[in-house]
C-alpha cells in the first residue's frame, strides 16, 4: 500500500480535477475530456510498451491511428452494391496482381543470392507490377468514384458492428507495423524515429488520396454507434423515469405543471448526452482495464524481464541466446497494434472519419509527449500521462485566458496589445507542452511515475 | 521547333521551380546536417526555427515598408535579412544555453536530445504562432516577374512560355553564394577545420586542443544564418505559413539523410535530389509527348506517373528505399 501511495495519489488528483471541471464548467465537457483522456491512455500505452519496454522510438503513431479509423469505416459502414457493380471486380484483380507481385518478390528473395542481378530483377518485378496494377485498377477507381459522389463515390464497409473494429484496428496497425519493422528496425534509433515518421506520413497521403476506399477528404459521416442516440433516449420512458428520480430533489421545488415539465425536458436532453458519453466511458475503461492487466502481467512474466534485458545491453541479451531482432519485431507489431485499437475507438466515439485531421502534432508528439511526462516503462504512468496531459491540452485554453487577463489587467479592453494575446489563447497550448516536457525531460527524466521493477 | 517547344515545357514546369525549391530544401537540409555532424543529435524542431527566423524577417519587412525604405525592384525582405539573423543567433544560443547544453555536457544519448528538440519544437511553433498568428502571409514586393510568359513567346515566336520569377533566380544565386562560402569556411578557415575535426571524433579533436565551446558556438550562429535565409526564401517565393514550415522538416531530413546525414555536400545535392524527384515523378507528360511524338502516337492519358497529391510520398520512399540499400546516404554520410 505505501509503496503505491505515489501513484494513488498522482490519480485521485487527476480525478479530482476532471471532477472539478465537471462541477464549475459541465459534466458534459468534464466526460468528453475523460473519454478522450482513455482513448490518449491506450495511445500512450501502445506506445510506452515500444519505448518503454524495449526502447523502440516509434514516430509513426500518425499513422497507425489513422489505419484503426480506416477500420471502423471499413467495417461498420453499409456495402455499396452499386460500387462493387461498377468497379468491384477490378479492385479485387488488382488486389490479386498485388498479392502476386509480393510473392514473386519473396520467390526471388529465397531462390537466389544477395546479388546486383537480383535487385534489379525485383526492381523490374516491381514496376511491372505498379504499372499493371494501375491499368487494371484505373477504370475501376473511375467507376466507383462516379457512384453518387456527393453521398457515396466509394465502396463502403461490411456493415458489422463497430465494436468489431477495434479488433481489426489492431490487425490493420500491427499489420503495417511488421512490414515497417522488417524494412526499419535495423536503423539507428534516431534513424528509426525518422523512417517512421516519414512512412506514417506516406500512410496518411495514401488515406488522403485514395477515394475509392476512404471517401478521402471528402470523410466519412454518420458511422454506427455502439451506444444508443440521444434522441431516442429522449423519448424512451425508462430514461425520463430516470432522470425524472435524479432530479426529484430540483423539481420538487417548482410547483407549476407547465414549468416543471419544461425543466424536467431540460433535463432530459443534458441526461441524455451524458447518459450517451457514459457508455462510451464505460466501453472504453474496460478495453483500458483489459490491457492494463495484460500490460502488467507481460511485464513482470519472463518475456518481460527478456525485454528489458534487451533494452538496457542488446549485446549481453544477445549473447545470452535471445533472439534481439524478433523480439524487436514483435513488440513493434504489439504496440502499433495496441495504437491501432485507439484510433479504431476514436472515430468510434466521433462517428466520422476525417482524414485530414490526422496531422503528426496531435497524433504523434503529442502522444511522445504523454509517454515521457508520465513515466516510460510504467504502464501506470502512462496511462497517468495521458491523462494529465491531454487535461492540459483541453484546458491550455481556458488556463491561458486566465493568464492573459491577469498579467494584462491594468491594460485597457481595446489595448492592442491584451486583444492580441487574447486572440493567440489557442496556442498557449503548445508552449504549456514545449515548457512541461523540457521541465521533465531535465528535472524529472523518468516521468512522473518513474519506472519501478520490484522483482516477486 | 516542336522540339524546342518541347524542352522549355520542361524548363518553365520541372527544370526552374525544381531548382528554386531544391535550393530552399537544400540550406534546410545542410541545417539539419551540421546540427547533427556537431551537436549529435536530430533536430526535429527544424522547420519551426526556420519558420521563427522568417518570422523576424517579416517582422523587419513591416517595419522598412512602414518606414518607407524599399530596394526599388528586388523585395525589401532582403534587407530585413541580416537583422533577422541577428535576433535568430540570439535565439539559438539562449535556447542552446538553457535546453541543449545540460544534455550535451552530461553526454545523453543522441535519443534524449531529440525528444528535447522537441520540446523546443512546440515552444518555438507557440511562439511564433503568438507573435505573428498561424494564417498566411506574403511578404514579397519589388518586381514580381523576370521573364513573364506572354514576353517570352513574344520575342522567341515559339508556342511555349517561360516565366522566371525573380524570387526563383534570387533564390538561386543566394543559395550558391551562401553554400559556398560555408564550403571554403569549412574546407580552408582553421575554426572550419576544426568543426570538420570535431565532428570526425571528439575525443582527438579535444586532446589536439580545440575548444568545444566555441565549435559549438560556431555551429549555431552557421544554423541560424541558414535556417533564416533558407526559411526567408522559402517564404518569398511560395508564402509564409508556420504550419507549412512545420511539414517541410520532413522532406528536409529526407534530402538529408538522402545525401549522408552529417555531411554537408551530400545535404545539398540531397536537396535537388528530393526536389526534382517530386517534380518528375508527379508532373503529368501528356504535352511534352506531343511535341516530341509524332500525331498519331499522341497519348491519351496524362501520363502521369504519381498524382501529385503524392508529392511528398515520393520524397519519403526515397528516403525509405536509401536507408535499406545505402543507410549512410548516397554520397557517405557522417564525415563533414
Amino acid at each position: 500500500m505505501r509503496k503505491n501511495l505515489n501513484v494513488i495519489a498522482a490519480y485521485s488528483i487527476m480525478m479530482g480535477l476532471i471532477i472539478l471541471v465537471g462541477i464549475f464548467q459541465s459534466w458534459n465537457i468534464a466526460l468528453s475530456i475523460f473519454n478522450l483522456c482513455l482513448i490518449s491512455a491506450v495511445m500512450t500505452m501502445g506506445a510506452n510498451i515500444q519505448w518503454g519496454y524495449a526502447g523502440l522510438i516509434n514516430f509513426g503513431i500518425m499513422g497507425y491511428t489513422a489505419l484503426g479509423g480506416l477500420a471502423a469505416v471499413l467495417i461498420s459502414v453499409n456495402p455499396v452494391q452499386e460500387a462493387w457493380s461498377a468497379g468491384g471486380s477490378n479492385i479485387l484483380f488488382s488486389l490479386f496482381l498485388i498479392i502476386g507481385m509480393v510473392l514473386a518478390v519473396r520467390y526471388v528473395l529465397k531462390k537466389y543470392e544477395k546479388s546486383k542481378i537480383r535487385t534489379y530483377i525485383i526492381a523490374t518485378i516491381i514496376i511491372l507490377g505498379i504499372i499493371t496494377i494501375r491499368f487494371v485498377s484505373e477504370p475501376g477507381i473511375e467507376a466507383i468514384e462516379e457512384v453518387d459522389p456527393a453521398k457515396t463515390g466509394f465502396l463502403g464497409g461490411l456493415g458489422l458492428p463497430i465494436i468489431f473494429s477495434w479488433i481489426v484496428g489492431a490487425l490493420f496497425a500491427g499489420g503495417l507495423a511488421f512490414v515497417i519493422g522488417k524494412v526499419a528496425l535495423g536503423l539507428r534509433a534516431d534513424y528509426l524515429a525518422i523512417a517512421t515518421l516519414l512512412i506514417s506520413e506516406i500512410v496518411i497521403a495514401i488515406i488522403k488520396h485514395e477515394d475509392w476506399l476512404t471517401r478521402g477528404v471528402k470523410n466519412v459521416i454518420g458511422l454506427k454507434r455502439p451506444a444508443p442516440y440521444e434522441v431516442n433516449l429522449q423519448q424512451t420512458d425508462w430514461f425520463i423515469n430516470l432522470v425524472e428520480k435524479f432530479n426529484s430533489s430540483k423539481l420538487n421545488l417548482i410547483s407549476d405543471i407547465a414549468e416543471r415539465q419544461a425543466a424536467l425536458n431540460q433535463f432530459v436532453i443534458e441526461g441524455s448526452s451524458v447518459f450517451v458519453k457514459l457508455c462510451y466511458s464505460g466501453l472504453f475503461l474496460v478495453v483500458v482495464i483489459i490491457l492494463l492487466i495484460l500490460t502488467q502481467k507481460a511485464l513482470y512474466s519472463p518475456w518481460g524481464r527478456m525485454m528489458r534485458a534487451i533494452r538496457d545491453n542488446e549485446e549481453a541479451a544477445n549473447a545470452m541466446g535471445k533472439n534481439v531482432v524478433k523480439q524487436h519485431l514483435l513488440i513493434f507489431v504489439l504496440g502499433s497494434a495496441i495504437v491501432g485499437i485507439a484510433g479504431a475507438m476514436l472515430v468510434t466515439q466521433d462517428g466520422l472519419f476525417t482524414p485530414g485531421s490526422y496531422r503528426p502534432m496531435r497524433y504523434t508528439f503529442l502522444i511522445w509527449v504523454m509517454v515521457i511526462v508520465g513515466g516510460s516503462g510504467n504502464n501506470f504512468g502512462a496511462i497517468l500521462g495521458g491523462f494529465a496531459v491531454w487535461f492540459l491540452w483541453i484546458e491550455a485554453a481556458p488556463i491561458g485566458l486566465y493568464l492573459v487577463n491577469l498579467t494584462t489587467a491594468g491594460l485597457d479592453d481595446t489595448h492592442f496589445l491584451k486583444i492580441h494575446l487574447i486572440e493567440s489563447v489557442p496556442y498557449f497550448r503548445f508552449l504549456m507542452m514545449g515548457i512541461g516536457l523540457l521541465l521533465i525531460m531535465r528535472y524529472r527524466p523518468k516521468g512522473i511515475l518513474p519506472e519501478k521493477i520490484e522483482i516477486k | 521547333m516542336d522540339f524546342i517547344n518541347a524542352i522549355i515545357l520542361l524548363l518553365n514546369y520541372i527544370f526552374v521551380p525544381a531548382l528554386a525549391y531544391g535550393s530552399q530544401l537544400a540550406l534546410g537540409a545542410i541545417f539539419v546536417t551540421l546540427i547533427y555532424g556537431i551537436l549529435r543529435f536530430a533536430n526535429f524542431a527544424t522547420g519551426d526555427m526556420m519558420s521563427f527566423g522568417t518570422m523576424f524577417t517579416i517582422l523587419f519587412t513591416w517595419y522598412f515598408q512602414s518606414l518607407g525604405i524599399s530596394l526599388g525592384v528586388l523585395p525589401t525582405a532582403l534587407l530585413a535579412i541580416p537583422f533577422a539573423i541577428i535576433f535568430m543567433i540570439g535565439y539559438m544560443l539562449l535556447i542552446d544555453k538553457f535546453v541543449f547544453k545540460y544534455y550535451r555536457v552530461n553526454k545523453s544519448p543522441p535519443v534524449q536530445l531529440a525528444m528535447v528538440s522537441i520540446g523546443v519544437m512546440f515552444v518555438t511553433q507557440a511562439v511564433v504562432r503568438i507573435i505573428i498568428g498561424p494564417s498566411d502571409r506574403r511578404f514579397f514586393d519589388g518586381e514580381k516577374f523576370i521573364i513573364k510568359a506572354g514576353e517570352f513567346k513574344e520575342i522567341t515566336g515559339l508556342n511555349e512560355g517561360l516565366a522566371i520569377k525573380s524570387t526563383q533566380v534570387l533564390t538561386i544565386i543566394v543559395t550558391m553564394a551562401l553554400v559556398s562560402t560555408l564550403f571554403w569556411f569549412l574546407n580552408k578557415t582553421k575554426t572550419g577545420k576544426s568543426m570538420r575535426a570535431y565532428s570526425d571524433n571528439e575525443d582527438l579533436a579535444l586532446l589536439s586542443g580545440i575548444d568545444p565551446k566555441k565549435i559549438v558556438m560556431i555551429t549555431w550562429i552557421i544554423a541560424g544564418i541558414l535556417a533564416t535565409i533558407g526559411g526567408a526564401l522559402y517564404g518569398l517565393d511560395k508564402s509564409f505559413k508556420p504550419f507549412t514550415y512545420f511539414n517541410n522538416m520532413l522532406p528536409i531530413f529526407a534530402a538529408a539523410i538522402v545525401g549522408g546525414i552529417g555531411n554537408p555536400f551530400g545535404a545539398f545535392l540531397g536537396g535537388y535530389v528530393i526536389a526534382f524527384s517530386e517534380i518528375l515523378l508527379t508532373y503529368a507528360y501528356r504535352k511534352f509527348f506531343m511535341y516530341v511524338l509524332p500525331e498519331t502516337m499522341e497519348p491519351d492519358g496524362l501520363v502521369q506517373l504519381l498524382s501529385t497529391d503524392y508529392k511528398f510520398a515520393v520524397s519519403f520512399s526515397i528516403l525509405v528505399i536509401v536507408l535499406l540499400y545505402r543507410p549512410s546516404g548516397i554520397f557517405k554520410g557522417k564525415i563533414l
